[in-house]
């Protein structure tokens, strides 16, 4: 398209013309994957670049118990991808490296010519520092973890460069510096990483403090917040642009008011930065009432902070200060706002627009508020238009054929006359269905996934047979509902999650148990003792019966091992093993043979709010406080990707259902979705006016269905990377959200104590994804909340935590009484 | 957009006071004011830091209400040690002090006698985490069941009562609005509610709601024909578990009118029969109604007014006045108007003047006989203080006469005797703790006589009976707590001292409408009336003494109910 090429040129103009410190971020070039994602967060966690093996085992202090095969050993076949993609990035920084070189000269000289010695002082130490790869300790670290690891760390951080754009301030900086220490262990870790992208569980929760400790040092200089104007200006300035906007056309009126928030944050940080508490007040006092109202979280957030001391380590302030605020604005609305700035000669704006906002450009008619309304609320403005052109394969894998022999032993064991007749047809039917290739789905071993063993094959036999007994559902067949209720659980009930054939129930509590409950007739039972064990006859048929031991048979088992609440509980798809991830900052992994803990994966560090297993096993994803999401495999003690760009929590995370793909909601009111591959950002959903609590990808893959604490559902199209539907009706945070077996029906839960049901093929029916559309992301939704609003359930005092379909469409919700 | 969510948002700052508090605490004596200002603001951003922080922890244990170990979470984030000692407090047990011109809030801490706590024996355990399973829904429909929710919540049922004209959308399934408003409320009522904008803007022209009769579920009709049968039968514990049921089951709305009228025909018949066991049978279903919370009975009060009215006020309730209690249920009916007057008098409806009116007027009127004027006189004087200090006070001289007249005159008929008898002790019993509360305390016999006639004395003794109860009770109130300063002395002497306020606007709305209750009870006066029996020697103060062994467990139950 002409209309990108000549962008393109738009953004040249960005450049600010002091110099390039301030805009470290964003590079034209850069991969569009990441995006906004070059925050502080991708620095130090060394987003998709390549770990430092060797630091990860002199740093992990508490090393799981390799209850699993050495990683070595482990899964060839997830080495493979990650290895290519891993050498990449070290090359690219060899490649930024002479750029960067010069950019660090500028910056020491714009600094002595401005008189900022100290901060000059600093940055060449940094510099230094890193050119001798000295474990001496960076200035400003607070208890530092060693000198081990804080090479380790910085030499991360500049590998973490080359792929991610660099990351502020001490991205840019040190850049050249670290060069040539640097991109040895990177390569070298590439080259011996079987766990390829994986950073490591050696940098402790340290890291990510002495990163966030460590910027303000440096990017505060180097920011432009240090210019001086005259602070009694800014709300002349302000209001100026206010006035002018309010005055503009209408058509225009819309795009342009988006400005103000950022350019109101902005101000207000600049006057607090340089130590105008007073009129940083009275300008909060004044302008603050104009912002959306869902912006409210970061203002209050601002509203604390009216000293220069408080921005460091303030992560929602750096998080402004670190990337840029992207708007999306039309070519008229722009030339418009830039012939005004530059008529009233207001510098003060116009810089902040240059450093700090990405101005996202595009030709043909300025949206409306409507569509703009739709699309903004997340902490760093909309998605840029490149964030969501990959492509990604939606569809579904190919189902394994099962073998006809299979269903006859199965048959037999049954018990159960007259299946055969019924089962070839229906089989043959899911056999059609499986071999026509999906267009869109991936290839089959993109991923590599574990194979697929007897009892699966039985299981998804079982599955089969289940599906001939579904319930077709629809507007007029509404599935019934069963509450399962926690009774006497004190407000204590944090996560829920049921097998997929409906037979166990897990919580996950405050008080950092696990708990496991059956709710089939059959009872939990444990494997026997070792010695118990060798003296089973192992030829017998029934030895699988036999292992069991008979007197720990019971409903419940509880599971002691976290120390803080645990806030997500996943079950694997065989129903061998459990999941749970809790405040203490690991992702534990539990036998249901023997109820005990496996493996407990620490890498996070802070408290970790969601984990899933993988639809084929074997993988994981976990995400947490720390901003990142990790994908894992049960066998790996650390982390085989990390996927980092969100600037708040990650809130939940979800595989898609052919594994190739990891959602992730957040708390900066963002939907991200990776590409397990790589590690790359391929989506960026915005348009949640709050926090992200829940997500759900509808059975064929094509679409994701998102909540939030604003109470609205949010509908996805993942290929074309566009929003279409908005589902309006709940009045508190939606916690969990599911999409029937055959996708015609979203069922949503929330805290207003409602499940509610919404027509899901009435809402992605006649989806108008026209090219236009497509190409410009302009979208129109329609206000048809209510007529897709098939049914509301109100319990009693009951926040509907979770909500799952059987294999029949009966709907199962789960939730912990309440009493007011 | 900004226009119409503006926020607000002010910065508050801990006052620089607190700094000093805290400071002198730790035995800094003189700390500079600007040391203070410093720390105040420091403080104040710290501890807005973790609030918020501890909020997350808060949304990710859905939950509504932040906790103490949120807050210990946020602490442990930000590597600060966690406060320890604040666990498992519903509420954060802060109190509030004032004086010398400085305003503090402190966390009260007891001291706390070991050997006490290891004394007390052990709390019971908490009950342990266990799930229950329940049908939410089944096909769409949300059963009524007590695991749910009332299907039609009150505000639902009333907003349906009050506004009846309220139309759908055109085009929306027109067919059982009212089943829409029982079962269906929950599949088709998220549309349901969308559509309360009023019918006018949308140019629709005004429909009335079609007028339909409750379909009633099979089960539905089971359950009604189980309890009303439970409830009028001889299973003294059937009847209690349906009453229980009645009083608590949350999707009963749909039969309301069915129990409504039941009860109001039941009555109607049973009181010409003067089966005296069925209408207490009754009167205890209206009260199990009225106790249930989930039920707008407004729509059905007008039936049961009556109804009840006429057992309080009925010429004869059942076959031998002169030994059977009906007296009992009497109270007991009255005690049930006074509740209704309690939860459904407005100014619109004046249910509680008409109701007053009614029960003056046949007090007042010369031939109407004891019994209905015993009930005329229990109904009076259980609507409150103020309606026996403005209504019955002043009659009592009157009253007093006729009684004695009756009592010492010559023997006309036993059950005149039995009636005045009741009646007398009916005034004393009510009006003794008015008087005590009226008067100066020097009870004086004879000023009671001149104010009161005959009466008098009996009123003395019980009014100094009342003091001393008076007084003994604001002693224990005393002691348990020091906030109440002014004990109520009402509290156990009247067992329903309801609606005080209320009556006192009460002789101000002239009721002119006649309540349907008049002429049910103008048609029994009118009646020919019984022929007395026999006259006897004993004049027995409890005439409960001949009557039937089932009858006497009923009014047992009776009496025991007037504690609820």
């Amino acid at each position: 398209m002409a209309a990108l090429a000549e962008e393109q040129t738009e953004v040249v103009i960005k450049p600010d013309p002091e110099g390039p410190p301030a805009l470290p971020a964003t590079q034209p070039g850069d991969c569009p994957g990441e995006g906004s994602g070059g925050s502080h967060n991708s620095s130090h966690n060394g987003g998709g670049g390549g770990g430092v093996a060797a630091s990860s085992a002199g740093g992990d202090g508490g090393t799981p118990k390799p209850a699993v095969a050495p990683p070595a050993a482990a899964a060839a076949a997830a080495t493979a991808a990650p290895g290519g993609a891993a050498g990449a990035p070290a090359a690219a920084a060899e490649g930024i490296a002479s750029q960067d070189r010069q950019t660090l000269l500028a910056v020491l000289q714009f600094l002595r010519r401005s008189n900022l010695r100290e901060s000059e002082e600093i940055l060449r130490r940094e510099a230094r520092l890193l050119e001798e790869a000295a474990g001496a300790g960076a200035p400003g670290e607070m208890d530092g973890p060693g000198a081990e690891a804080t090479s380790a760390l910085l030499s991360r951080v500049a590998a973490a460069a080359g792929p991610t754009g660099p990351g502020p301030g001490s991205g840019s900086g040190p850049g050249p510096g670290a060069c040539p220490a640097s991109a040895g262990p990177a390569a070298s870790g590439a080259g011996t990483g079987n766990s390829g992208a994986a950073p490591t569980a050696a940098a402790p929760a340290k890291v990510g403090v002495v990163a966030v400790e460590d910027q303000p040092d440096v990017s505060a200089v180097l920011s432009a917040y240090n210019q001086q104007g005259d602070p009694a200006m800014y709300e002349e300035y302000y209001s100026g642009l206010k006035h002018f906007i309010e005055c503009s056309l209408d058509c225009h009126r819309a795009e342009l008011s988006q400005l103000f928030y950022p350019l109101f944050v902005h101000m207000y940080l600049e006057l607090v930065y340089n130590q105008h508490e007073n009129e940083a007040k009275s300008f909060f006092e004044k302008f603050h009432g104009d912002q959306e109202c869902y912006y409210q979280d970061d203002l209050r957030v601002l509203s604390s902070l009216t000293k220069k001391e408080h921005m460091k380590g303030n992560e929602t302030m750096l998080d402004f200060r670190t990337s840029k605020f992207v708007l999306r604005i039309s070519r008229d609305s722009y030339q418009l706002l830039k012939r005004h700035l530059q008529e009233k000669q207001n510098n003060q704006i116009w810089n902040i627009v240059q450093e700090h906002l990405y101005i996202d450009i595009f030709d043909g008619m300025p949206r409306s508020k409507q569509q703009i309304d739709a699309m903004v609320g997340s902490m760093a403005g909309e998605a840029k238009r490149e964030a969501n052109k990959a492509k990604v394969f939606f569809g579904l894998l190919k189902e394994p054929e099962i073998e006809v022999p299979l269903d006859d032993e199965d048959e037999e064991g049954e018990n159960e006359e007259g299946k055969p007749k019924k089962k070839k047809p229906k089989k043959d039917s899911m056999g059609s269905k499986s071999k026509k290739q999906d267009p869109n789905a991936p290839p089959q071993n993109r991923i590599p996934l574990p194979e697929l063993k007897d009892s699966d094959k039985l299981d998804k036999i079982m599955n089969m047979k289940e599906t001939t007994k579904r319930v077709r559902l629809g507007p007029d067949c509404l599935p019934s509902i069963c509450f399962y209720t926690f009774l006497n659980a004190y407000q204590g009930l944090t996560a829920v999650d049921v097998t997929d054939d409906s037979s166990l129930i897990a919580g996950g509590f405050a008080d950092s148990t696990v708990r496991v409950w059956s709710v089939t007739p059959k009872k939990l039972r444990s494997v026997k003792t070792a010695t118990d064990l060798s003296l089973i006859d192992k030829e017998s048929d029934d030895v699988l019966e036999r292992i069991m031991d008979e007197k720990t048979a019971s409903e419940l088992k509880i599971l002691y091992g976290h120390s803080g609440p645990v806030y997500g509980a996943s079950f694997s798809p065989d129903r061998n093993y459990l999941l749970s991830s809790s405040e203490d900052g690991t992702v534990r992994l539990w036998s249901l043979q023997t109820f005990t803990c496996l493996v407990g994966y620490k890498g996070h560090n802070y408290p970790v709010w969601d984990t899933q297993f993988s639809p084929y096993g074997y993988y994981f994803v976990s995400g947490g406080h720390d901003r990142v999401a990790r994908l894992w495999a049960t066998d790996h003690y650390q982390p085989l990707r990390i996927f980092a760009g969100h600037l708040a929590d990650v809130n939940c995370t979800r595989f898609h259902p052919n594994s190739n793909y990891v959602a992730t909601g957040s708390a900066d009111r963002t939907v991200r979705l990776w590409d397990v591959l790589n590690g790359n950002c391929v989506r960026i959903f915005t348009g949640h006016k709050g926090p992200i609590h829940s997500l759900a990808f509808s059975p064929n893959g094509r679409f994701l269905a998102t909540g939030a604490t604003d109470g609205r559902v949010l509908l996805w199209d993942i290929g074309h990377g566009l929003m279409v539907g908005e589902l309006k009706g709940h009045t508190d945070t939606v916690c969990s959200l599911k999409f029937s077996r055959d996708g015609e029906i979203l069922a949503s839960g929330s805290m207003d104590n409602t499940v509610r049901l919404w027509d899901a093929i009435k809402a992605f029916e006649d989806l108008e994804t026209d090219d236009f559309t497509t190409a410009t992301g302009h979208i129109n939704l329609p206000e048809n909340s209510q007529d897709l609003l098939l049914g509301t359930y109100m319990t009693k005092s009951t926040p509907v935590v979770h909500l799952h379909f059987t294999r029949r469409n009966l709907v199962l919700a789960a939730g912990a009484y309440s009493p007011q | 957009m900004a226009e119409e969510k503006k926020l607000k948002l002010s910065n508050t700052v801990l006052p620089s006071e607190s700094m000093k508090v805290v400071a002198e605490s730790m035995g800094i004596a003189q700390m500079p004011e600007e040391t203070c200002q410093l720390l105040t603001d420091e403080v104040s951003y710290r501890i807005k830091e973790i609030a918020q922080d501890a909020l997350k922890f808060m949304h990710m244990g859905k939950r509504q209400k932040l906790t103490t170990s949120d807050i210990d979470y946020a602490l442990k984030l930000k590597n600060v040690e966690p406060l320890y000692g604040f666990h498992a407090q519903e509420f954060i047990p802060f109190r509030f002090a004032s004086g010398g011109g400085r305003e503090l809030y402190f966390y009260e801490e007891k001291e706390v006698d070991l050997s006490d706590i290891i004394n007390t024996p052990l709390p019971r355990v908490p009950l342990d985490v266990c799930l229950k399973a329940h049908w939410l829904s089944i096909e769409g429909f949300q059963p009524a069941i007590p695991e749910n929710p009332p299907p039609a919540p009150k505000e639902q049922q009333k907003a349906e009562a009050t506004e009846p004209l309220k139309s759908a959308k055109p085009g929306q399934e027109e067919d059982g609005p009212l089943k829409g408003k029982g079962q269906g409320a929950v599949s088709a009522d998220g549309k349901g509610k969308e559509k309360k904008a009023p019918p006018l803007l949308e140019g629709v022209p005004l429909r009335l709601k079609p007028r339909s009769i409750h379909e009633l579920s099979v089960e539905q009709q089971l359950y009604y024909k189980e309890i009303t049968e439970a409830c009028v039968g001889s299973c003294e514990a059937k009847r209690a578990e349906a009453l229980q049921s009645i009083a608590t089951d949350p999707g009963l709305y749909q039969m309301l009118p069915r129990f409504s009228t039941f009860i109001s025909e039941g009555v109607r018949v049973n009181v010409v029969q003067n089966n005296l066991a069925l209408l207490i049978y009754l009167m205890r279903m209206v009260k199990a109604l009225m106790d249930n919370p989930t039920l707008y009975l407004e729509k059905y009060v007008h039936e049961l007014i009556p109804a009840v009215m006429t057992c309080i006020v009925s010429r004869q309730l059942c076959l031998r006045p002169d030994v059977d209690n009906h007296w009992a249920l009497r109270d007991f009916a009255a005690r049930l108007v006074a509740q209704i007057c309690k939860h459904f008098s407005t100014t619109t409806n004046n249910i509680q003047s008409r109701i007053t009116k009614t029960f003056t007027k046949s007090w007042v009127d010369e031939k109407t006989p004891w019994t209905t004027r015993y009930g005329s006189i229990a109904g009076l004087a259980e609507l409150g203080h103020d309606v026996i200090k403005t209504l019955i006070l002043p009659r009592l001289q009157q009253e007093g006469e006729r009684i004695r007249s009756v009592l010492d005159g010559p023997v006309l008929s036993n059950i005149d005797r039995i009636g005045a008898d009741h009646v007398q002790s009916l005034l004393l019993k009510h009006c003794a703790p008015v008087l005590a509360k009226l008067r100066p305390p020097p009870d004086n016999q004879d000023a009671f006589r001149t104010d009161f006639g005959s009466l008098g004395p009996l009123l003395c003794s019980h009014v100094v009976k009342a003091r001393a109860q008076a007084a003994l009770q604001a002693q224990q109130v005393n002691r348990t707590t020091l906030t109440i300063t002014q004990p109520r002395p009402t509290l156990t002497l009247s067992q329903a001292p309801q609606s005080g306020p209320r009556t006192t606007g009460l002789l101000k709305v002239p009721g002119s409408i006649a309540l349907p209750v008049q002429t049910l009870v103008s048609a029994r006066a009118a009646a020919p009336p019984q022929p007395s029996p026999p006259p006897t020697k004993f004049i027995v103060m409890s005439s409960s003494s001949g009557a039937s062994s089932s009858q006497q467990g009923e009014l047992w139950i009776l009496n025991g109910e007037k504690a609820m």
